[in-house]
Order: structure tokens, then C-alpha cells, then sequence
């Protein structure tokens, strides 16, 4: 079916708001044709992974839109950028590129965006309603918001994201429909240890394994009634996002589109059942690590950013304790506003913790130069920092993190996993 | 011998074909600014996608794809043209922009990963209308 636009949109392609909202006008349309959508729908939010600086063409593209008088028309957070603006950490950037970073990170906020510069929205404050449509970017927080909070994004990359922001539409396809958000694959983990299916070490692990095993399937995991929190929920999805293309699951008795097996399913059988087993769950914990290397350079946690409650986590299993290594603790500056209120960030960087505000090691080269040894509780990091850090990685719970920086020598308890 | 591909995004392209035998993430995968794919756990670590006809399998990880896609294209290390087996808003994207923006940008056509796979290697060169030919 052709892609249909009314005469509003068609005015706005040719300029009736401005050439920044015909651009972005066209690019939503060019998608849209792209993706066999017949009409563009109404959106009630973005959140904007677009201003994370990857060079310089991403700053000559919201620098045209700003030129063009661009103003997104619906509540837009902004994801991380490649500047820590708080200050907390430093970045190892050449003066030419900070420059155009920051640039970046300015013309979007000149755009009407709100300064939130985090992965965690949904922690921040911004939770769409249930069922609504939005235009999300950044892979955790669209997996995290279709997942969680049941509100309808596809995966938005940079430019669209911000471009659906604009013109406060989005193409009517994929995720937005429900038909195409119903589970095809169940994967029961009932006969995993219910000590296992109740730690946070866990759910980064199983979220790898649903990522590779689903690949862009729709799957609902079954047997974890009454078991993970919101930040179980946003470690699982984000592991699930890094390793797979997948941008929504289902939890039965957990996420708000399955109440249970069956309505994940929408009333169909199931092509495919899969009883997850402690093999395939080692399989993905071994894929974690990629180093047997025991001495560790630095410790990184918060991809997804850190919630305060996290936080509060790091604090207590610290207890005081001088670090041998930097735990580098990235988060949003709403977190960073509750710990600097409460002294708890002081308290923390005394002891050998540096903060990471906006931004995070994985995006932006913040730790020191080389190739050592990472150790992250992060499928996310764990995932991407051999690739984007050069450091070698080594998985752990957050318990695990903290006492190996301590000491600097990998520490990890093993016992869930046997 | 001759194979038709639809089109996805318009244009001609030509070159060798690199067949990535794994998905992909685009961004932590591919380094933006020379085109070398840098995924530690992918089997063509090491070679370059720019100037080749890029055949993907699949696509997996971040929705930041799209500003590597761009990137690339500014850079001139870009594919000269893609083959994927469905169009990849996200990937695709970049492309599009980067026309957007007025610059010459790769063409992308839907192929199936088999047919992909059988292209590996070999030099081709890819018409308006999507017919690839084979040289030699």
C-alpha cells in the first residue's frame, strides 16, 4: 500500500513550518515508504538518542535543523551525548572534536529537547502511558519502553528519532500495530534455581541468551512470576538489545502486555517452546567474559545508567572501603542532583568512585588508555566495550565488582551457577 | 548470469561483494571514521566494508547504526552499494539523511542471505532497477 499523507503533512514537506520541519518531513516520509507504512500516526513523546557525537556529520545535520528553525513538538528527553556537562568525569578528547560534540549536544537541546542526557528515561521521569504511540531511540529505552511500560515504538535511530520528534509523527508499522507485538516464541526458565532466577547477576545473563536466541523474534519468558524489579527489567532488556535485534519481550505475570502465557500469544500457539536450561544459560554467562586475565584495571557499572536505588546498592556493598581500582558508576544528573544532596556522591568519590553524569564509557573514551582489563555487572558493557574501549572484559554481579576493585584482583562468587 | 534484486533505496552501484557470514551491529562494530569492522566476536573483524557491496544477513544491536551509516558516507569509506535480506529502517536511515544533506550516497537493494552467500567474493555490478551482473 502507498503511503498516504494528509494535506498538512504534505504542506509541512514543502516548507508551510520551515525548512528544518520539511527535511525531517521528507525523512519521516522516506522511511515510511521504505517500511511499506500506508500513514504517518500521531506521537505523545521521543526520547532522542540522536546527539551522541559520532563525527562531524551528525553536527552538520542538527545544525541544519536548527538553521532551519526546527522545534520538536511533542515532550522529547535527550539520551546520552559524548560530554560528561556535569563535570564529574573527564573525556580524552581532542579540542576539535569536543567542540563539535558539544555543538551537537547544544543544537539538540536549541531544538526544545529537555537536558536529560540519560539511557534511563524511564527512570527520569518519562514513562509514557500504556498503549500509547511514541518515537523512541536508543536501544534499551525502546526495549524498555514496549516491554515495561507498553507503550508502542519501533527501534528509532538517530535522525529519525528527532525528525518524528519535529513533525510530531511517526510511520504506522511494525511495533506500532498490536498484531505485530504478539509473542511467537515461549521460553520457560521454571526449571532454573529460583536462587538464580531471583539475583540480579542473572538477568544481564539471560537477556544475552533471549537476545541471540530470538535474533528479532518476539518472545515471552515464562517462570519469573513475582522475581524481577525495574532494574532487572532494564539490565534484562538491555543485555537483550546489545546481543539481538530485539525491541520488545514479554515476562509473563510481569510486563503489562502479558498478564500471562496466553495473552503474550494473543490467544495463538506458540511456534516455537523452549525450555531454557542451566547450559544454555552458562553458554551465554562464558560469552561474556573475554578474558581469563585475573588482574583488573578498572571496574564499570551503569549501562543502563544507574537508578538510585543502584546506587544506593554500590554504597552499602563498599561499606568504606578504599578502592584499589576506579569503580567507574555512570548515571543520569537526576541521580547525580538526589547524591549530591544527600553526600553520598562526595562520600563515594572519596573511596575511589568516579562518577560518569550525560554520557558513558562505552560511548566516549573516558578510561585510561590501553588494553586492560574491564570488569563490568553490564551485559551491555560487557558487550561493547572490547569493540569500542579495547578493554578485555570480565563479568560479575555488582557484589563481584566491588570487592575485585578493591582488591584489583578478580573476586567472583560462583555458587549460583553450579 | 544475472540476478534481480528489489529496490530499496534508488541508484547503481558496483564492486566486490564482502558476504558477512554474522549479523552485524553497525555501531560498535564498524568503525565509522575507516570502515574496518572492529567487533571483537565477528567472524570479518579486520576487513573494511567501504567501497564493497556490503551483503548483510541480518542486522542486530544499537539504534546508532544509523549515525555510523552517515558518518561513513561523509568520510568516503562508505559500501558502494548494500544487499539485505529486509530493509533495516534504522541502517537505511543514514542513507537517507546523507541524501538529505547532498551527498553521494550508496545505493541498497533486498536480497535473500543465500543468494547473498553464493555473491561472496565475486565482482559485481548493480543497475537502476536492481538486475546484478556478475563480471566475467
Amino acid at each position: 500500500m502507498a503511503l498516504a499523507l494528509t494535506d498538512e503533512q504534505m504542506a509541512i514537506a514543502q516548507g508551510s513550518e520551515g525548512a528544518g520541519a520539511a527535511m525531517t518531513m521528507r525523512i519521516v516520509a522516506d522511511t515510511a515508504r521504505l517500511m511499506g507504512a500506508p500513514r504517518l500516526i500521531p506521537i505523545a513523546s521521543a526520547h532522542i538518542d540522536g546527539a551522541l557525537y559520532h563525527g562531524d556529520s551528525g553536527t552538520l545535520f542538527a545544525e541544519k535543523l536548527v538553521e532551519g528553525s526546527g522545534k520538536v513538538k511533542v515532550r522529547s528527553t535527550l539520551n546520552v551525548g559524548a560530554l560528561d556537562l556535569m563535570g564529574c568525569s573527564k573525556q580524552r578528547m581532542p579540542p576539535a572534536e569536543r567542540d563539535m560534540a558539544k555543538r551537537m549536544m547544544m543544537a539538540y537541546e536549541a531544538m526544545g529537547c529537555e537536558p536529560s542526557w540519560t539511557c534511563s528515561p524511564y527512570q527520569a521521569g518519562h514513562r509514557p502511558a500504556l498503549g500509547s504511540d511514541v518515537a523512541w531511540g536508543e536501544s534499551n529505552a525502546v526495549v524498555f519502553c514496549n516491554s515495561v511500560l507498553g507503550a508502542r515504538t519501533n527501534r528509532y535511530g538517530d535522525f529519525l528519532d528527532i525528525a518524528c520528534a519535529i513533525v510530531g509523527f511517526a510511520p504506522d508499522y511494525g511495533l506500532h500495530r498490536i498484531e505485530n507485538r504478539r509473542a511467537t516464541v515461549v521460553a520457560d526458565v521454571s526449571g532454573l534455581s529460583e536462587a538464580l532466577r531471583r539475583s540480579d547477576v542473572f538477568y544481564p545473563v539471560l537477556g544475552t541468551w533471549f537476545g541471540l536466541e530470538m535474533v528479532n523474534s518476539i518472545g515471552v519468558v515464562d517462570g519469573l512470576q513475582g522475581m524481577p524489579n525495574d532494574d532487572n527489567l532494564k539490565a534484562f532488556g538491555a543485555a537483550a538489545a546489545s546481543s539481538g535485534g530485539v525491541g520488545l519481550f514479554h515476562i509473563a505475570g510481569v510486563t503489562p502486555e502479558a498478564a500471562d502465557v496466553a495473552t503474550a500469544l494473543q490467544g495463538k500457539p506458540a511456534e516455537k517452546t523452549i525450555k531454557v536450561t542451566a547450559e544454555m544459560v552458562l553458554g551465554a554467562l562464558k560469552r561474556l567474559s573475554t578474558t581469563s586475565d585475573e588482574a583488573i584495571d578498572a571496574v564499570a557499572i551503569g549501562s543502563p545508567h544507574l537508578s538510585i536505588d543502584e546506587v544506593e546498592a554500590l554504597s552499602h556493598l563498599i561499606n568504606g572501603r578504599k578502592l584499589e581500582k576506579t569503580i567507574y558508576a555512570c548515571t543520569g544528573r537526576h541521580v547525580i542532583r538526589q547524591i549530591e544532596a544527600n553526600g553520598q556522591r562526595a562520600a563515594l568519590e572519596k573511596l575511589g568512585v568516579t562518577f560518569v553524569a550525560d554520557t558513558c564509557v562505552v560511548v566516549t573514551p573516558i578510561l585510561p588508555a590501553g588494553d586492560g582489563v574491564l570488569m563490568t555487572n553490564s551485559g551491555k558493557f560487557a558487550h561493547y566495550a572490547p569493540g569500542n574501549t579495547g578493554y578485555a572484559v570480565q563479568y560479575g554481579s555488582l557484589k563481584d565488582c566491588v570487592e575485585s576493585a578493591v582488591t584489583g584482583l578478580l573476586t567472583r562468587d560462583n555458587a549460583l551457577w553450579r | 548470469m544475472a540476478l534481480k534484486a528489489d529496490v530499496l533505496l534508488e541508484g547503481h552501484g558496483a564492486g566486490v561483494v564482502l558476504a558477512l557470514t554474522h549479523p552485524i551491529s553497525f555501531w560498535g562494530g564498524v568503525d565509522p571514521k575507516t570502515g574496518l569492522i572492529i567487533d571483537a566476536r565477528h567472524p570479518e573483524r579486520g576487513q573494511s566494508i567501504a567501497g564493497k557491496v556490503l551483503a548483510l544477513p541480518g542486522m542486530i544491536g544499537s539504534s546508532s547504526a544509523a549515525a555510523v551509516m552517515l558518518e561513513l558516507v561523509h568520510a568516503g569509506r562508505a559500501p558502494t552499494a548494500l544487499l539485505m535480506p529486509e530493509p533495516d529502517a534504522i541502517l537505511l536511515l543514514g542513507i537517507i539523511v546523507a541524501r538529505e544533506m547532498g551527498w553521494a550516497v550508496p545505493p541498497a537493494y533486498r536480497l535473500g542471505a543465500e543468494e547473498q552467500r553464493a555473491l561472496h567474493g565475486q565482482t559485481v555490478s548493480i543497475a537502476d532497477d536492481g538486475v546484478i551482473t556478475v563480471a566475467g
